[in-house]
């Protein structure tokens, strides 16, 4: 008699530590998932994108940021757009676009080692400003410069 | 159909220019199809990441608004001519592809 209770005990405690390994395997792809900031990427103001991507939505500009974006762009679904800064200790670039729908379009993580510049096309849906925020020590800076669009890009 | 063209070059002054095209839609999920009048479905690159050796030296995160057939540039610094350095990117269908190519 005795030994069968032990037996169910060891029972319980085997399927029990299975069950919390499942719910670990479980949590785990849905933290790899997250590494995409899906909430920045769907804010609808700069504001909100800043505050989801970085828990922060202070930003000074700074004449250290260098964003090279055509002062008019013929088309709006390709519009180059280079940025770089000689600041130290950035740990990420971003691109924002005021009067996208979603205005947060890329950002980038810089780790230690490489140089912060980043080219790239993105797309616009008409005339706005550009916004290149730069995140170096734990604060955030920003240049920004008007894009005029003939024709849109995101309609 | 999907394709990667990936470049690196050494400068002189020790800094590597890495320059990549991908071939992707990336429908942003807000365009409309010009016959049916309905929504085209989000198909966009979400993530790239770029790895020199076994160092990742730059991560992307892409919404829908970066153009189509994306283009990126970027330098880093302390790579040798001959190292191998690789790119792969994922979209928000789950869909990745990866190049590797050596740095001239």
């Amino acid at each position: 008699m005795n030994m069968k209770r032990r037996l169910f005990l060891k029972g319980t405690l085997a399927s029990s530590t299975i069950a919390v390994a499942a719910i670990a395997g479980l949590i785990r792809p849905q933290q790899l998932l997250a590494a995409w900031p899906e909430s920045a990427f769907s804010a609808t103001t700069v504001t909100d994108a800043l505050s989801s991507l970085s828990g922060n939505s202070d930003f000074s500009s700074s004449a250290e940021i260098e964003l090279n974006a055509p002062k008019i762009a013929e088309n709006g679904a390709v519009v180059p757009v280079t940025i770089s800064t000689k600041m130290s200790g950035v740990t990420k670039i971003s691109i924002l676009v005021e009067k996208n729908s979603f205005p947060l379009v890329a950002s980038y993580d810089i780790p230690e080692g490489t140089i912060p510049y980043v080219s790239t096309r993105i797309k616009m849906g008409k005339t706005s400003n550009v916004i290149a925020l730069v995140e170096a020590g734990g604060k955030q800076f920003s240049a920004q410069q008007e894009v005029k669009v003939t024709i849109g890009g995101c309609g | 159909m999907a394709t990667i063209k990936l470049r690196a070059k050494n400068s002189s002054d020790g800094e590597c220019e890495v320059k990549a095209i991908m071939t992707h839609p990336m429908e942003s999920g807000l365009r409309k199809d010009a016959n049916s009048g309905e929504l085209i479905p989000a198909n966009h690159i979400r993530e790239v990441i770029c790895k020199h050796g076994d160092k990742t030296v730059l991560t992307a995160n892409w919404g829908g608004a970066v153009s189509k057939n994306p283009y990126i540039a970027f330098k880093f610094n302390g790579a040798k001519k001959g190292e191998s350095i690789s790119l792969t990117w994922i979209d928000n269908n789950g869909a990745s592809e990866s190049e590797e190519t050596q740095i001239r």
